[in-house]
Order: structure tokens, then sequence, then C-alpha cells
């Protein structure tokens, strides 16, 4: 097991010295000087100059990316070039929004998914089968803003229940989960319809094998036989989507913090790029790229307690 | 010997997009307590399924559509799913083909057998625990305290059978239906586990339904045979009447493809064809087109089971009176 972290910590610092270099490569090369963006239309070229000077960004880039690398080794992010604000700064300002937005997907998703999965699962070709998964593959498809637009023209204007955005409330208090519905369900949708849909394929097979076989004859109701032995072995696959999925929510809050006004990680990075502010573009990328890999580890992790005949020793 | 089970003119069809399929047409036969009765016959004949049907686990699209199923006086076939289920792990259990997939792989040897001890039994963790073990012991498991901790995968198949039937037996099963337990283990194992089933009918006087391909498995188990063909009983016995004066083309087809170590010269011979789809319509004996003793009247009419002996019947025109002289030069050698 410690051998499995050590190993994929590993792999996570290689896998970070490359997206850094991707990301800053892309952020340098694309069109667009920081240095005009801070001066403003009235800048002259020796304010530009100036600005670059004092920003790094008149050396050779080779050069800025090790710098920077060193800068990251060292455990500094840089400073944001808009405001002075240490990038780790902002991203610890913003980072708890996100995962409150994250975690909320996640449970909207899980709750509807894995209960919709199973059942179809159970009811095949029922016409509870045939609307969750019309429902769910409407899910996959439709797109987060498009959705999150109608949530909030339906029940924040017309109906007046929920709020039309933020989420500046704490999750625990009545007002932070009144806030936190609306995007929630609008980026947990379609990992609900995929969880949804490998639930189902999962239970299907299982519920087709020789050991559900045994233990109906041994006289086990039908009840523990499908949520008891059943569940169990068809979560497994279950897992590894609902891991991917909350690595995707993760990095994926971006447009549903947008449509809601959240600030979150994903605003923070969007506005980074439109500023071409690369320290904390290059951050919020590196946060994305790092949480990634931790959910995925904590996924593998966890397939050992569900599934005995996963080791890592 | 009291009369365990009794099954009548038993049909089990299949709900299919071609429509109702027959697999069991019309099956009768009974099983005593502290009797072996083998069901006999090729992969597809309906040996599975009719005992499927008795232990009411059939897959989803099949049904029991005629006949009775008396199991200690009482009638099955009516009963609800309520009252099955009482039955099921308790005084009817079942052992399966494949040992490897049989266990589920996520829950310990000691949860899977002490399960059916909680379903049945009102009994402490302790008793299950000790009634586990003693179970885990009778069929001739090795350390059963430390297997109890295992999971499936750490077992050898030959173990897993065991601990599939130490399951079976946990309720004191008075019928023991076992499909094929030995086809996925290796032949050393195979005469362990049929001796251990053979043993354990004795000391529990249970009934045993074993079905199986195998004649050398019906020779060494049975007391009685019951060769099944194309969802048909076309040939019932003891086992020495069906080894040594098989009645029925099919049996004797069936015998006759058995290699045989003492006879050098044996020559093996195959039945010719194989055996017809579900929906397939054939007119008279569903065996005739396979038969080397087929006559007009074979394809006329289907055969009544004709009596032989007490205990010997056979589904076929060559036992009618006045024809049971076999054309000798068309038999099986």
């Amino acid at each position: 097991m410690i051998g499995l972290i050590a190993k994929r910590f590993l792999q996570l610092l290689l896998l970070l010295v490359g997206i850094s270099f991707l990301v800053f490569m892309s952020m340098h090369l694309a069109p667009g000087d920081p240095a005009t963006i801070i001066g403003g239309p009235t800048a002259t070229e020796s304010d530009l100059s100036a600005i670059r000077e004092e920003l790094g960004l008149n050396k050779p880039v080779l050069i800025q990316y090790f710098e920077y690398v060193g800068g990251v080794l060292q455990g500094d992010l840089g400073y944001s070039f808009q405001n002075n604000q240490g990038v780790a700064e902002a991203i610890a300002t913003r980072f708890p929004q996100t995962l409150n937005l994250a975690i909320g997907s996640m449970i909207v998703a899980v709750i509807i998914g894995v209960p919709a999965g199973i059942i179809s699962a159970i009811k095949q070709n029922s016409w509870f089968d045939f609307s969750s998964t019309t429902i769910a593959l409407a899910g996959i498809s439709i797109p987060n803003f498009w959705l999150g637009a109608m949530l909030i023209l339906v029940f924040s204007v017309q109906l007046q229940w929920l709020p039309v955005g933020g989420l500046s409330a704490p999750f625990w208090t009545i007002e932070g989960i009144k806030q936190l519905i609306l995007p929630a369900i609008t980026l947990g949708t379609a990992s609900a319809a995929m969880i949804a849909r490998m639930s189902r394929s999962a239970m299907l097979e299982v519920i087709r094998a020789d050991y559900i076989r045994t233990a109906r004859a041994k006289g086990v109701h039908n009840n523990t036989v499908i949520w008891i032995h059943a569940l169990r072995n068809a979560m497994i696959p279950v897992i590894t989507v609902i891991g991917l999925n909350f690595g995707f929510l993760l990095g994926g809050t971006i447009i549903t913090e947008q449509v809601f006004a959240i600030n979150g990680v994903g605003r923070l990075m969007i506005d980074a790029i439109a500023a071409r502010d690369f320290p904390v573009v290059q951050g919020t990328v590196l946060l994305v790229a790092t949480l990634f890999v931790v959910v995925n580890l904590v996924v593998d992790i966890v397939y050992a307690f569900v599934d005995p005949r996963i080791s890592y020793e | 010997m009291e009369q365990l089970l009794q099954v009548n003119d038993l049909i089990t069809s299949f709900r299919t997009t071609g429509g109702k399929l027959p697999a069991v047409r019309g099956v009768s036969f009974s099983v005593n307590e502290g009797e072996t009765l083998c069901i006999v016959g090729e992969s597809g004949c309906g040996k599975s399924i009719t005992t499927l049907s008795v232990i009411g686990l059939l897959p989803n699209n099949g049904e029991i559509s005629e006949g009775s199923i008396k199991f200690q006086g009482e009638e099955l076939t009516t009963k609800k799913e309520k009252e099955l289920r009482k039955l099921r792990g308790n005084d009817i259990s079942m052992i399966f083909q494949e040992p490897m997939t049989a266990l589920n792989p996520v829950f310990t040897i000691g949860y899977q057998l002490m399960e059916p001890l909680k379903t049945h039994r009102r009994m402490s963790n302790k008793e299950m625990r000790s009634k586990s073990i003693d179970l885990l012991k009778q069929v001739g498991i090795p350390d059963p305290e430390k297997k109890l901790k295992q999971f499936p995968h750490e077992l050898s198949g030959g173990m897993r059978q065991r601990v599939l039937i130490a399951i079976a037996l946990a309720c004191n099963p008075s019928l023991l239906i076992a499909d094929e337990p030995t086809t996925a283990l290796d032949v050393t194992i195979q005469a362990q586990i049929l001796d251990l089933i053979d043993d354990l009918k004795t000391d529990l006087g249970m009934g045993v339904v074993m079905v199986t391909h195998d004649m050398g498995v019906v020779a060494e188990v049975a007391d009685r045979v019951m060769v099944m063909y194309a969802g048909n009983v076309v040939e019932t016995g003891t086992v020495d009447e069906i080894f040594s004066s098989p009645k029925h083309p099919y049996t004797k087809g069936l015998l006759a493809s058995v290699p045989n170590v003492d006879d050098t010269d044996h020559k093996l011979e195959a039945i010719p064809g194989s055996l017809p789809n579900l929906n397939e319509t054939i007119h008279g004996c569903r065996f005739h087109p396979r038969c080397p003793f087929a006559m007009e009247k074979c394809v006329e009419k289907d055969p009544p089971q004709f009596k032989v002996s007490q205990q010997q019947y056979s589904k076929c025109w060559l036992q009618e009176e006045g024809i049971s002289s076999e054309p000798k030069d068309r038999a099986y050698s």
C-alpha cells in the first residue's frame, strides 16, 4: 500500500513537470502580452518594458520556466500579475467554494445515479428502465450552461425558491445548502447519468452471476440478494467511474461557476487566462492535475477495501 | 423408504421472441429418502431445467406451464415465492456446476456458510460459528477456523466445491440436488467429491438428485437412473438395469460412447446427428431422426412409456409387444 502511494507520487511529480511545461509554453506562445493588459491602453513603450522588466517577462522563455519550476519546488507558486496577491493565497481563498461545489455535485450524482442504475437493471426493459436510460442519455447530452440557465430561470426567477447565484454561505447553513442545490444539480447531472449507465450495466452482469443463483438457492430474501450480494460486486466498476467523475468535477467547475457567479478556482482560472496572468493559470492547472491524481489514488485504495481479491502488498 | 419427491408430467417452457418454447416436455419421476437418482443426458436435453423447476430457480423467462411437483406430499408449483424461499437451502438444497464462480468473491467463506443458518435457523453468532466449523469438518476441509475468515479466491476449486456442499448441507436438507457437481473438477478431486456426497447421503438419509452427462459418475453413485433426451424421459431404471440391459436406443448409444479401458478392441461409437432445437417440430418420437432402429411407426406417433420390469421403463416402440426383437445388424456394437 505504501509502495503504491510512493509510486503514485513519483508519477505525479513527472506529470506535473510535463503539465507545467505545456501550460507555460502555450501561455507564452499564445497571442496577448500581460504587460499591455496591466499597463492599459495609455501605456507607452517604456512603461511596457518597465512592466516586463518588473515581472521578469523580458528574460528568455526557458529561463523563465526554470525560474518558475525552481520556485514551485521551494513551495512558491509566484505572485499574480494583476494584484500582486500570492498565487497560493488566491487559490486557498477560492478552493473551498470549488470543493464545496464538486462534493455537492458528486453527492447529487451518486444519490441519483447509483439507485437509478440498479433499479433499471433489476427491472430491465420495464418503463422505469426505459425512462431512466432515456433521461441518462439526455443528462449526458445537455450542456451545463444551458441546464444551469434553465434551472435559474425556473427555480430562481419564476418560482423564486432558490438564490440566483453565489456560494458564499457556509455549506452547513440552510442558506449555504440553498445556494448549492442548483449549481450541484447543474454540474452533477452528467455524472449522475454516467454513473447510472455504469451501475446498470455492472448490475446486469452481476445478477446473472453464478453466485447470485447460489444465494437464491440458500433461500435468502430477494432484497438481500440484490442489495448485499449483487450490489457490492456491481460497485467495483462503479467506484472507478465515481472517482474519474470526481476528478472531472473538480476540474470542470469552470462553466458552472461562471453561470452561478461562484468565486471558485474555475473562475480564478478563466479570469487569469483572460488577463494573461501566467502564474495564476499555472497554479490553478497544477492544482487540478494534482487533485485528479490524488482522487485516482484514493479510488485505488478504496478498491482494496471493496474487493478482497485486490491487494497492493 | 418414504417417497420424498414426486414429479408428474412437468412441462417447463421459456418465453422467447419466437414464442413459448418447451424445454421440458412432460417429465415424471420420483425420489425416495436415502436414494440417489441420476438424471443423464446430453447438454441441452432439459436435465438442469428439470431440477431448477423443482427448486423454483428458473431463469426469469422460464416458467412451469403444466404438471405437479410434490415434495414431502406438498405441492410446490402452487406455492408462493415466500413459501418456496423457506424450503430452499432448508429442506431442498442445491449445488451447482461451477465451484469457481458459485461463491460470492467479496464475502468470506464464513459469511456465506452462515447465511442459510441465519436465514432459516434462530441461532446465536456463537452457535452459527461452531456449526459452520462442524460443517467444514464434515466435508473434509482442513483448518476450518482459518477458512471461515478466508475469501473464495484463496481456495482451490475442489475446496470451493466442498464449501458449496457445506452450505447446501447447513440446514440438514432432506433433498439435495447436485447439478454436475464434478464437471469442473479434475478426476481425483471428482472421485473425492462424489464419495463425499455418497457418504453424506448415507449418514444424513438425504435423497439426492444428481444431474450429469458422465456415465462414469452414474455408475459410481446412482441407485436409479433417468435418461433424458430433448426434454423427454426416454428410459428409467435401476443402475444395474440401465448398464446391463439398456432398452432405449439412446441409452445404448450413450453407453456405447463411453470408452472401455478393459476392452482394448472396444470401438467408441458416437450417436450420429445432434440434439434438436427447442423450436424444432419433430413428428412422432423426438429421437427418431438419430435412431438407428427407427421404424415407420416412430415417425407417426410418439411412443408412451413401456414397462420393461418392476422399475425399468422405456419410451420406445421397440418395447411394444411383437416388435421387441431388435434388428441386430443396425445395433450398436
